[in-house]
């Protein structure tokens, strides 16, 4: 399926409200979805028969900045059986980030939203296990963040990049 | 400077920075915390695994991470593009090449100048990230053996190897970390001479293969360490994103440079090796083992094939500039974009966001392969013994730099 398939085939099954609008400069091509319909949509586009988008490559957090008051989160999602890709994007606000976790349906979810809660400070609900997983667990703030200010010692040592 | 605190000594320290999941106070009879690593040889690398035990019975691992965290990704908020390639290396650096490949074809396809890249130029690329994914295997079947008690393998494996390493030398100056794949082009054209040179080792590494299969994998004490360990049952692979030779172990013939075709690989003839559970059941530790090995074959492949293209339809002129579609500044328009490719150690994704205005990536992501296939080590080791714990961590074959980035 190509993408006008993918997004046609979304609307006449979830309806037409969960696709809020598309991104057809990206590459692959992407949807923008709310945050609260994100499992859904994730839910139907893993079990769909004619979708079976069974592989989640990658999940990306992304802060846009103060002004713009934004984060984004990014999922990457391929299909091994059908060889057709998807990328999907939901926008958080910047003071209070939350979006569901995909634990549920994806294990590999786990780890990399661990990695975007560490780096990103986006909370994840319902997720089993959300701690800090490269950064130490002591550590202040998120290092990802635009207008993330490092702390000038950790234990006596100076931190400098 | 005599006088200033290095660092402020604590006790407590590392309970606050790495807590542990278990504490001994809730342990029930017989259990224990068993803790591995960070500085221990079958971890590969500064990995700490807290194991919960029962006995022998391994009940739970937790792997910590993190000891070799360098935020790559801040790095690159922070660097043009071409400027992020030496830290790209430093990411799975015992395969600079094949990932330098992969975010180099991820930057051109962003610039549109993918299909105007000389036929010359990709064959060399391929050329030396086969020569890599072979070096890269070597280290991981060897290692391999010397956790499972085959010291032997370790040492021929280090011994073809430095060949490899020496080619690469020869051609980018560098051991490992070579900065030898730019945008748009290559650090310099192949040494003359070094076709040549390939070719004879080639002719001379079949045999050596052969020779470590024989010792390694086909030995009775290896078969009974690791056939029916570890066994990845292949929706359960794909479920934790699992790829590269850990997938085809488990029986699914998916390999990217198959699927997505990039660079020449669709022009080359190669097979895609996977398990069939010879030795046990099928996607034990055994067969992604074989896998590997068969792998290395399908290299060896990949190279006779592209040096036989680099010495007659693409041969060296002498008016051919590696450098000559390398742009000056690289600015692509604002997009999404996603790349993936195939490294030795499964799929090395880039993301990145082009804000348009300038050099630097708005935001560049590196999706590791060791990172997202070391995730399913619980599921893998639990219920077996603490032996088969190091079986597992070895047929997995993480390299730390790109677990932590």
């Amino acid at each position: 399926m190509n993408f006008e398939q993918i997004v046609a085939h979304i609307k006449t099954s979830l309806g037409e409200e969960f696709i809020l609008s598309t991104d057809e400069n990206a590459s692959p091509k992407a949807i923008i979805v709310k945050a609260e319909n994100l499992v859904e949509i994730m839910d139907f586009l893993q079990k769909d028969d004619q979708l079976y988008i069974d592989s989640l490559s990658c999940i990306t957090g992304l802060d846009n900045g103060p002004e713009a008051n934004t984060m984004e989160m990014i999922y990457n999602l391929y299909s091994i059986p059908f060889n057709h890709h998807l990328m999907v994007k939901v926008e958080l606000s910047r003071e209070k980030p939350v979006i569901d976790s995909l634990c549920g349906l994806w294990r590999t979810a786990d780890w990399q939203e661990r990695e975007v809660y560490d780096l990103y400070g986006i909370h994840f609900n319902n997720h089993p296990d959300l701690r800090r997983i490269l950064m130490p667990a002591d550590w202040d703030g998120f290092p990802l963040r635009k207008d993330y200010q490092e702390q000038e010692y950790y234990r006596g040592i100076k931190v400098e990049y | 400077m005599a006088n200033q605190v290095q660092y402020i000594f604590d006790k407590e320290n590392l309970r606050k920075s790495a807590p542990q999941k278990f504490k001994s106070e809730d342990l029930k009879r017989e259990e224990m915390i068993v803790n591995i690593g960070p500085q221990h040889p079958s971890t590969h690398g500064v990995l700490r695994l807290e194991v919960l035990a029962k006995g022998e019975e391994v009940i739970e691992v937790v792997p910590h991470l993190g000891y070799l965290h360098r935020c790559f990704e801040k790095h690159a908020e922070k660097l043009p593009y071409n400027q992020i390639i030496p830290f790209v290396d430093r990411m799975d650096y015992l395969a600079a090449m094949n990932t330098e490949h992969a975010y180099a074809m991820g930057v051109e396809r962003m610039l549109g100048i993918d299909k105007i890249i000389p036929k010359r130029v990709e064959y060399i690329r391929v050329l030396v990230a086969e020569l890599n994914r072979l070096a890269s295997h070597f280290i991981a079947l060897g290692s391999y053996g010397m956790d499972i008690g085959a010291v032997t393998a370790f040492f021929w494996m280090t011994r073809d190897r430095e060949h490899i390493v020496r080619l690469l030398e020869w051609a980018s100056g560098a051991r490992m970390l070579y900065n030898y794949i730019w945008v748009g082009g290559l650090f310099y054209d192949l040494p003359v001479g070094f076709e040549e040179r390939c070719l004879e080792f080639t002719t001379y590494l079949k045999p050596k293969i052969r020779e470590l299969e024989r010792v390694v994998i086909d030995n009775k004490i290896f078969i009974d360490r690791t056939a029916n360990v570890g066994v990845l049952p292949v929706d359960l692979a794909i479920n934790y994103g699992i790829t590269g030779p850990m997938l085809r172990g488990s029986g699914l013939k998916y390999d990217l440079r198959k699927v997505d075709g990039y660079s020449v690989y669709p022009e080359i003839d190669f097979d895609i090796p996977v398990g069939k559970g010879e030795a046990g059941t099928l996607g034990d530790c055994w067969d992604r083992t074989w896998v590997r090995v068969q792998e290395c074959y399908e290299s060896i492949k990949i190279i006779e094939q592209c040096l036989e293209k680099l010495i007659t339809e693409h041969k060296r002129t002498r008016d051919f500039d590696p450098r000559a579609l390398a742009p000056k500044k690289i600015r692509p328009k604002a997009q999404d974009f996603y790349i993936r490719a195939e490294n030795p150690k499964g799929e090395t994704g880039f993301f990145f966001r082009a804000d348009g205005r300038s050099d630097v990536p708005f935001r560049c992501k590196a999706r590791g392969a060791s990172f997202v296939n070391l995730s399913i080590i619980n599921e893998l080791a639990k219920g077996g013994l603490i032996s088969d714990l190091v079986a597992v961590i070895g047929s997995i074959d993480i390299v730390l730099g790109e677990v932590d980035r």
